[in-house]
């Protein structure tokens, strides 16, 4: 399948390629590592006139830690992410995330940013973010500025990006000690979107009990789905099997699956359930030491 | 053990030699029908169908032909000047090659547009405008059938319903009979769902026709080059191609599994496109048209019923079924067998009384009910008769393994002539499930079982002892549109001893300029690497039927030990002449003949073959080739006993196949490396179905699993370690006593699958799953839901 | 829309081409530079048989336009062999048979090469994960598993 024409530029700063889309206006898109977009374009499911190349932009690759976040630049590839020491010793649930995406190829070309702005519920890191509490960094003709994860998922497919904003910098909190998280995704076949995925983050306090938790749902809702009533029920409770229990019963009610051939709307909101109590034990056993 | 009778550098029957095709696949220089580029040559894309049957108002193709790049937009009108819009199927059906008025699926053909690139005949298809009025839409091949509902074949004379035809086999009143006497009867609906072939080369052609000479190439994907041509020359004799001035080269093929036997429209309009526009024409189809529109496999509903006594003899069989063949009946059976090898049903057991019907029916839906990785319908045969076998063993309480041992045919029993009609011509069931089972460790599986069930885990084990059908086949009951089913070889040996082999088969993978090297060295003693294979080319190849329902072995491998059979018989004539000694003094061992008794004195078959050229006995015609027609007396039987263990995940219903032993008899073997190859891709494209691939439709029309999104093909991931074993039982009546394996894995895989399944499931009171079993199927099956 | 021109090292030899923006670099592979061991089996970015090396990663070249590529290297199967010689990998595909119809052989030969680049001794499961962006209809990936591991041992 062959997409349709279009102009191309590859603007050699960020600040280029800002001024570049402002002056374009909605005629353009950008590409990153162009792995939703151009199969999209090869099914003329989107037409750009213009596409503006941010992928060879530099000082936007970078995975580290400073000042109590983690920062991953929004052009980071998903194997990278995948592979990076620091990540998978700090954040495992990122790692979790990034080594279920697709398939080790597209990895190598997708990137973190992408990800996040294609705005799609069915994508995985959202969820995880979401767990996380993370903020996104944009920029725009007015500079730059953070959104909070909350407030990034407006709708299938829409974010709160302006079409001239560029996504830079996603920041991760640094979890306090004893702090946990995992992201468990059922899928049909690897390279699939997930029937349902759940990502969990815990925090415990000396006696075991949750001080903070965050709950993020993939694929079973217009975006990406925070269970805050699940999140609830654990918070200030010991994570007893009832209660992971309950949380895995809460966070089912708060999904809004619909029925499609991965599965119907009962059924996913089962997977919901499952897959939510595995990745609370699995972040418990995290916050805990284990692996 | 097939017995070594070369060294290894000769490289006969037995020895897995490594294969000759491939140095160049490894290096990237296959050469595939998209690698091949002709001087001027032009795109062509297709327009498409959004609706599952409507009338078509308007074609409008002025925005395509003021693109630029746009060389023409060919439509039914177009080819109806010809009368070409129209074609039969290879079932004697017939098929629009383009509408003139109407379309009956989604995703048919509807207009094609030729362009000077990809790109420009890409954007051409976007810019004909197609009007369509949308028409009622059947897709339930029951309601096609009920009273009323529209008849869609309108342009048929005298087609007053829906239904294709009706056949049967087998003695309907004394089956009848037989589950009136029954003791026990087990009664279940199994549906086989639509899959595809999904072969990673998509289908596309060359086509080029050279206007003053008259002469047309066609380098395309076909598994049946020479049916093809003929069926081109019937259909375009009219418009001045005669067969002698039509020439299809199938070059290396990217994978076929029956997709690429039948004649697909696009072929035809890129013939009509070189022919209109004096340029070659090339038509690669994107995998989503190849999804969408190519021949489909399976689509068949069955209701199935088994009768036997208390303690467990199989006593009788019977199995209607209602198959959905789209809206043209174009699978590629031949023609005396519409639903192919069906009553093959009985399987590996000696039932006294079976009974079949078939129904073909008309539906809006994409043609085809061709093979999938096997031969003629046996799949879905094999399906039914193992599910039924464990189905019984649950209701009376007995191992199924254990069941199979009491009924199976005796080896004692071959040839067995079966209730239908067939006759096996050899096996060793018993042996093969026997060893099965120690290579599994069964009754270590049961113990483990047992443990798993007390603790509320789900394991199930499964068994599929099965029968495969191959080699189509004699001619007294097979052909295709009139062509008879035999096989053709013709080998040359060249003066200095090497050779050259032509074949009326062509390999689509399956290691044919390798394997069939080795039947002549096996027969002649002249080293594999001294022997070059060819085929696939009409202009060089003896005639024969092409590849497919795994029967280049039995047929084509019969050819070509037959016709080595000739060279060697002529050389004993050489070297009796050479050696100054009769022809009945002289002994043959591979590569040589020497005087009985006095070794010394000796021709190899390199100096027979030099003398051929230099210094021939007189009254002897020069030379040393031969060509051999097989038309073979019967067919082979294939058969094996596979085992699967699976595991299951009670909260989700994911399925897990953690062993897969399969052991295979396919009589003699050629080439053990091939083989076992062939046994791997066969399980997993027996697996794929079972688990995930599905192409389904909405009531009007729409397709799910058009493409690979949707249509969920197996990767290395879901694909377990597949164990094989081996036994071995020849055929008697095959020249190398070889049987054919390329889609037995196909054809058994499926029914261990389920029934591990269901076994894991048993003690919840599951007795039968539908395939794909889905994880939410599974789930569903646990809950009770 | 216009055409502009690119330069891409392809093994190892400066490629240059006048193309439009929305040519897939598979195309300009195959098509503008003759090089048909690169392959094409979807329209949805499944199957990679598409599979080349671009400046070290093995991607799927029909998601990736000629023009992205511009200044980059890339290695296709046509530069497995050096002098004449023959990859590990290609030597072991044909030892293992892990291949029959070799539609997918170059893209599985692309992905293992990147695979074993980074990790070079991996287990059965790292192998399977490694290639599971490759889709192949003939052999069940068994051998596959097998040349991989032939050529680990050997590299
Ligand atoms: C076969 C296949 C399977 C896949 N499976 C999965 C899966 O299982 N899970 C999953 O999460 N994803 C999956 N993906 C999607 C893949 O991860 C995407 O590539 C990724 O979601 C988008 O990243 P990208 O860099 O490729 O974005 P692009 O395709 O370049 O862009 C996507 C969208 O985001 C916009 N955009 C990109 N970068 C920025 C930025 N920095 N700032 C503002 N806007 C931007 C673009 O304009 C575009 O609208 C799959 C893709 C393929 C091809
Ligand atoms: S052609 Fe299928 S992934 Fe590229
Ligand atoms: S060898 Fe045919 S697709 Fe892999």
């Amino acid at each position: 399948m062959i997409p349709g024409p279009f102009e191309y530029h590859r603007p050699g700063t960020l600040d280029e390629a800002v001024a570049l889309l402002a002056s374009l206006g909605d005629d353009a898109k950008i590409i990153s590592g162009g792995h939703s977009l151009i199969p999209m374009m090869k099914l003329r499911l989107a037409e750009p006139a213009h596409l503006v190349d941010i992928s060879g932009l530099d000082g936007l690759d970078y995975i580290r830690e400073s000042d109590g976040y983690l920062t991953i630049g929004a052009l980071t590839c998903e194997a990278a992410v995948d592979r990076s020491d620091l990540i998978h010793s700090k954040y495992p649930i990122i790692s979790d995330t990034a080594h279920v995406i697709a398939d080790p190829l597209v990895r190598n070309l997708a990137t973190i940013g992408g990800n996040l702005a294609h705005g799609d519920p069915a994508n995985d890191h959202p969820a995880t973010m979401l767990a996380l509490g993370a903020e996104v960094v944009v920029s725009g003709p007015n500079g730059s500025r953070t959104i909070g994860i909350d407030d990034f998922f407006l709708g299938p497919l829409t974010t709160a990006l302006g079409a001239d904003e560029i996504l830079t910098e996603i920041r991760i909190p640094t979890p306090p000690a004893n702090s946990g998280g995992a992201y468990i995704k059922f899928e049909r076949k690897v390279g699939d979107f997930a029937i349902a995925a759940v990502a969990a983050t815990v925090t415990l306090d000396a006696d075991g009990n949750c001080v903070k938790a965050g709950i993020g749902l993939t694929n079973v809702g217009p975006t990406p789905v925070r269970a805050k009533a699940a999140e609830e029920a654990l918070t200030g409770n010991p994570l007893t099997d009832d209660n992971i229990a309950t949380a895995g019963r809460l966070a089912s009610e708060a999904s809004q699956p619909i029925s499609d051939h991965r599965g119907s709307e009962e059924y996913k909101r089962a997977i919901v359930e499952v897959l939510t109590k595995r990745a609370l034990y699995k972040a418990k056993s995290r916050a805990e030491g284990g692996s | 053990m097939t017995e070594l009778k070369t060294s290894a550098e000769i490289g006969g029957m037995g020895h897995s030699v490594k294969r000759k095709e491939d140095p160049r696949f490894i290096r990237g220089r296959g050469n595939y029908v998209d690698d091949v580029v002709r001087p001027g040559m032009l795109y062509m894309a297709i327009v498409r169908s959004p609706y599952a049957h409507a009338k078509i108002i308007s074609i409008n193709s002025e925005k395509a032909l003021a693109h630029p790049g746009v060389a023409a937009v060919i439509t039914g009108e177009t080819l109806k000047e010809y009368n070409l819009h129209w074609m039969p199927t290879l079932m004697s059906d017939t098929q629009m090659v383009l509408p003139i008025d109407k379309v009956m699926y989604q995703a048919q053909e509807v207009a094609a547009v030729i362009a000077t690139s990809r790109y420009a005949a890409a954007d051409g298809v976007e810019l004909v405008e197609v009007e369509y009025e949308p028409l009622e839409v059947v897709i339930d091949p029951f309601k096609a059938l009920e009273p009323g509902a529209p008849v869609l074949r309108t342009d048929k004379e005298g087609q007053k319903d829906n239904r294709i035809f009706h056949w049967e086999a087998g003695d309907k009143a004394a089956t009848d009979q037989a589950f009136k006497d029954a003791e026990v009867t087990i009664t279940q609906d199994i549906y086989i769902p639509r899959i595809h072939v999904a072969s990673i080369e998509t289908c596309g052609i060359v086509a080029e026709f050279d206007s003053v000479e008259g002469q047309l190439t066609c380098w395309m994907t076909s598994q049946a080059p020479h049916a093809h041509r003929t069926v081109f020359a019937l259909v375009a004799g009219h418009v001045g191609l005669s067969e002698e001035k039509i020439r299809i080269i199938s070059p290396d093929i990217g994978g076929g599994f029956g997709g690429k036997v039948p004649i697909y429209p696009g072929y035809v309009i890129a013939i009509a496109a070189t022919v209109v526009t004096g340029s070659p024409i090339k038509w690669i189809e994107n995998r989503r048209e190849n999804l969408q529109a190519d021949s489909f496999a399976r689509d068949y509903h069955m209701h199935a019923e088994l009768a036997a006594d208390k303690d467990g003899t199989m006593k009788a069989l019977r199995i209607k079924t209602i198959a959905d063949h789209g809206y043209t009946d174009a699978a590629c059976n031949p023609a005396k067998w519409p639903a192919g090898m069906f009553s093959v049903m009985t399987g590996s057991y000696p039932f006294e009384q079976a009974f079949c019907e078939v129904d073909g029916v008309y539906t809006n839906k994409p043609p085809g009910g061709i093979a999938y990785r096997c031969s003629f319908r046996v799949t879905e045969a094999v399906h039914a008769i193992e599910r039924l076998v464990d189905m019984l063993a649950d209701e009376i309480d007995m191992d199924p393994a254990a069941l199979r041992f009491k009924n199976f045919i005796k080896p004692e029993q071959f040839p067995y002539k079966t209730v239908t009609g067939w006759e096996y011509d050899s096996g060793n069931y018993a042996g093969a499930l026997k060893l099965a089972m120690e290579m599994i460790g069964y009754e270590d599986l049961l113990k483990e079982q047992k443990e798993k069930r007390e603790r509320g885990e789900l394991m199930g084990i499964g068994i599929s002892s099965f029968t495969e059908v191959v080699g189509a086949g004699p001619s007294k009951h097979f052909d295709i549109l009139g062509l008879k089913m035999f096989d053709s070889a013709e080998i040359r040996v060249h003066p200095t001893g090497k050779v050259i082999v032509r074949l009326g088969v062509k390999s689509q993978g399956q290691g044919h300029e390798t394997t069939f090297g080795q039947i002549v060295a096996e027969e002649l003693g002249i080293p594999v690497k001294d022997i070059k294979v060819e085929e696939g080319d009409t202009d060089t190849a003896p005639y024969g039927l092409g590849t497919y329902a795994s029967r280049s072995t039995p047929v084509a491998g019969a050819a070509t030990a037959l016709a080595s059979r000739k060279i060697r018989d002529k050389a004993r004539k050489i070297a009796a002449y050479l050696l100054e000694v009769n022809e009945d003094d002289l002994e043959w061992e591979p590569g040589k003949f020497f005087v009985k008794g006095v070794p010394d004195k000796v021709k190899t078959i390199q100096e027979i073959a030099f003398a051929a050229y230099t210094n021939h006995p007189q009254g002897l015609e020069a030379g040393l080739e031969a060509v051999s027609y097989y038309d073979p007396p019967n067919l082979t039987f294939p058969f094996g006993s596979y085992i699967c263990v699976v595991d299951i995940d009670s909260g989700t219903g994911e399925v897990k196949i953690r062993r897969f032993v399969a052991v295979d008899d396919c009589g003699n073997i050629i080439n053990p490396m091939i083989v076992e190859g062939q046994i791997h891709g066969g399980l997993t494209m027996g697996m794929a179905p079972v688990l995930m691939e599905e192409i389904s439709y909405d009531e009007e029309g729409n397709i799910y699993g058009g493409s690979f999104m949707e249509y969920l093909m197996p990767t290395a991931m879901e694909t377990p370690n597949w164990e094989t074993g081996k036994t071995t039982t020849p055929s008697p009546h095959h020249p190398i006593g070889a049987k054919g394996v390329g889609e037995s894995a196909t054809v058994g895989a499926p029914p261990a699958i389920v029934n591990a399944i269901v076994d894991a499931l048993s003690h919840l009171g599951v007795r039968h799953m539908e395939i794909p079993i889905t994880p939410e199927k599974v789930w569903r099956a646990i809950n009770g839901l | 829309m216009g055409t502009q021109s690119i330069s891409i090292k392809v093994n190892g030899a400066e490629q240059t081409g006048e193309v439009e923006a929305r040519l897939l670099l598979v195309h300009f592979i195959r098509e503008d530079l003759g090089l048909t061991g690169t392959h094409i089996g979807c329209d949805t970015s499944h199957c990679g048989a598409c599979t080349v090396i671009l400046d070290g990663k093995a991607v799927k070249s029909c998601t990736v336009f000629a023009v992205q590529a511009a200044g980059k290297e890339v290695q296709t199967i046509e530069g497995m062999t050096t002098n004449g010689e023959l990859h590990p990998l290609q030597e072991g595909f044909m030892e293992e048979h892990g291949l029959q119809c070799g539609f997918c052989t170059p893209g599985m030969i692309m992905s293992s090469k990147a695979l074993l680049q980074e990790n070079s001794n991996p287990t059965e499961e790292e192998i399977r994960i490694g290639i599971s962006g490759n889709l192949c209809r003939c052999t069940g990936y068994v051998n596959i598993v097998k040349a991989v591991q032939y050529a680990a041992a050997k590299i």
